[in-house]
């Protein structure tokens, strides 16, 4: 758990670095502590240990997990570089509100006490809420900051209720200690019910499941669109982290119990997330509707728990995590350069569709990235998201649950619908564009995660030898 | 739910039965939501999440109390430490919204649609 505490020093660190008359120094010194902190994760390769009094537990899985998170958030900050250049920006601060919400996530992907579930929860989500209301003058950011704010601590209260009841009636807060004294032998008691159903929503609420849903799109829409980016990997990638160690550890032998409201909080997310999504105009916000449905097929995972769950939800989380980065990197550039372009209040019209009419023809490596992801996204084979589509499907398929299998498989065709509306934009309409400058470095994090989709597409088997 | 023999609990507390607490801290929880989800002025849906959340405290206590278990005590003032956090973040956020729109009635807040 050397990883935590690394970071928590860290983001001291960079408050600190803040102080020198020089900005250029953070990003490249947030990249070296993500670095670092990624290099000493692996140290328990093959070990599992119990750290703080039995508090957080490492291994392998949780290594992986935490690799995929400081991955994306050093894609993510690698991205950063000129929106915090902005005369606005504090960068200091967002850097280390970046690395305490990791500590966050890092504590809700390695606990085995309900205690550190929740704190870690609630340093990830403190931390998400002042980054999306970083934009202080921006009504529109305000409304996000508060709207997240609310209906975060709104959920965290129905999850803290559920945690008492289940103190309550299995009088222990560790993993174990509920697993067990929630053994359904004979029958399953009003506490344990109610309370595993109210843990349950307050997680579902942070990973954005349908019928928990709501503040997602206007979140992610407010919100600048590095930390969107941000919080649609990280916090997801964290949260299903949780709720897979949650379902598999404490509650697997209620899985009767639980399975059938699962399923049909999955097929409502798909539903709610694909359609909904189609009648966007601003691409960012197809993104927020986007990221719901990829929540739905992550629950399919975790509604037909089994043997394959684990190795899905790892890949898909990465899959969904490099692609969703790599749209937002290439949505930066053009949202950046359309505002320039054309008159447009407060950034909106930037980030519709039409703003990338045309991209490809003088851009053709942002183009090919935007191509890559949405391909990846939409679950078309040669790319990543099409085998964790794949492995999602064939645990829904071991476990016999074929109508959930029937409605994933429908939505994902809508969802094809919406991402290649962008794909369409780029390659065949008429666009006044002008060829965008990239960074070098900017380029190289798109190239990266344009290959590691693809790479991933061909060689599936990459990963799974890990774990 | 019983409390395990040879344990010590405090007299006051086994006068009333532990259903009672729940019953109590399940109404403090639902009046917390019911306040969420009906008004508008963000200060009074804040006072009705922390209402929430020291309903869990009480019936954490509760619990913690009957059972002679410590831990749930512990998780009182980790639920105490978290909120007083939350609540500095939250307050600033609405100071800010209220710097730009002069009010903090969440229904003025609907730049944000479909």
């Amino acid at each position: 758990m050397l990883p935590i505490v690394l970071l928590s020093v860290f983001g001291i660190v960079l408050l600190f670095l803040g102080f020198m008359k020089s900005k250029a120094i953070l990003l490249p010194a947030t990249l070296l502590f993500l670095v670092i902190t990624l290099a000493v994760n692996f140290l328990d390769w093959n070990k599992s240990y119990l750290y703080f009094n039995d508090m957080l537990r490492t291994s392998n899985l949780s290594m992986v997990f935490t690799a995929i998170v400081l991955g994306s958030a050093f894609m993510v900050v690698a991205l950063s570089s000129r929106f915090m250049e902005e005369e606005s920006a504090q960068p200091a601060e967002y850097y280390g509100l970046m690395l305490f919400s990791l500590v966050g996530a890092l504590m809700m992907i390695g606990f085995e006490n309900l205690i550190m579930l929740f704190v870690g929860v609630e340093i990830l989500s403190v931390a998400m809420y002042v980054l999306t209301g970083s934009d202080k003058r921006n009504l529109r950011s305000n409304e996000a900051a508060l709207k997240y704010f609310l209906m975060g601590a709104f959920a965290t209260g129905i999850m803290l209720f559920g945690m008492a009841l289940l103190y309550g009636a299995t009088g222990s807060f560790t993993l174990a200690g509920v697993g067990s004294g929630a053994n359904p032998q004979q029958g399953i008691s009003l506490l344990t019910a109610s309370g595993m159903l109210m843990l349950l929503i307050g997680l579902l609420f942070k990973v954005s499941a349908a019928p928990f849903h709501f503040w997602t799109p206007d979140v992610y829409d407010g919100a600048p669109t590095i930390f969107t980016a941000f919080m649609s990997t990280v916090v997801k990638t964290a949260g299903f982290a949780a709720l897979f160690k949650l379902l598999s550890v404490s509650f697997a032998g209620l899985y009767p119990w639980w399975w059938t409201l699962l399923a049909i909080i999955t097929a409502l997310t798909l539903v709610a997330g694909n359609i909904t999504a189609v009648y966007q105009n601003s691409f960012k916000r197809m993104m927020a509707y986007s990221s719901i449905s990829h929540a739905g097929y992550l629950l399919i995972g975790l509604a037909a728990l089994g043997t394959q769950t684990k190795q899905a939800i790892v890949f898909y989380s990465l899959a969904y995590s490099v692609a969703t980065i790599a749209a937002f990197g290439v949505l930066l550039l053009v949202a950046r350069q359309r505002a320039t372009q054309t008159f447009t209040s407060e950034g909106v019209m930037s980030e519709n569709f039409d703003a990338f009419n045309g991209l490809a023809r003088q851009n053709p490596l942002l183009g090919f990235a935007m191509a890559v992801s949405m391909l990846s996204l939409a679950g078309i084979p040669l790319t990543a998201g099409f085998w964790g589509k794949f492995y999602m499907f064939s645990t829904a398929v071991e476990r016999g649950q074929i109508w959930l299998l029937v409605v994933a498989v429908l939505m994902s065709t809508v969802g094809i619908y919406y991402y290649f509306r962008v794909i369409i934009a780029m390659y065949f309409r008429d666009g006044a564009t002008e060829p965008i400058q990239v960074a070098p470095f900017y380029r190289y994090v798109l190239l990266a995660a344009t290959i590691l989709t693809l790479g991933l597409g061909i060689a599936p088997g990459l990963l799974q030898g890990l774990f | 739910m019983q409390p395990t023999q040879d344990v010590l609990i405090p007299e006051v507390i086994q006068q009333i039965p532990l259903t009672y607490y729940l019953i109590f801290s399940t109404a403090l929880f639902v009046i917390g939501i019911i306040g969420v989800l009906t008004r508008r002025n963000a200060i009074v849906i804040f006072m009705s999440i922390e209402l929430m959340l020291n309903a869990v405290n009480l019936l954490l206590i509760a619990f913690s109390s009957y059972r002679s278990d410590s831990s749930g005590q512990v998780f009182v003032f980790f639920i105490m430490a978290v909120a007083a956090a939350e609540v500095s973040v939250g307050l600033a956020i609405i100071v800010m919204i209220y710097r730009n729109t002069r009010s903090i009635d969440v229904g003025l807040l609907n730049k944000l649609k479909w």
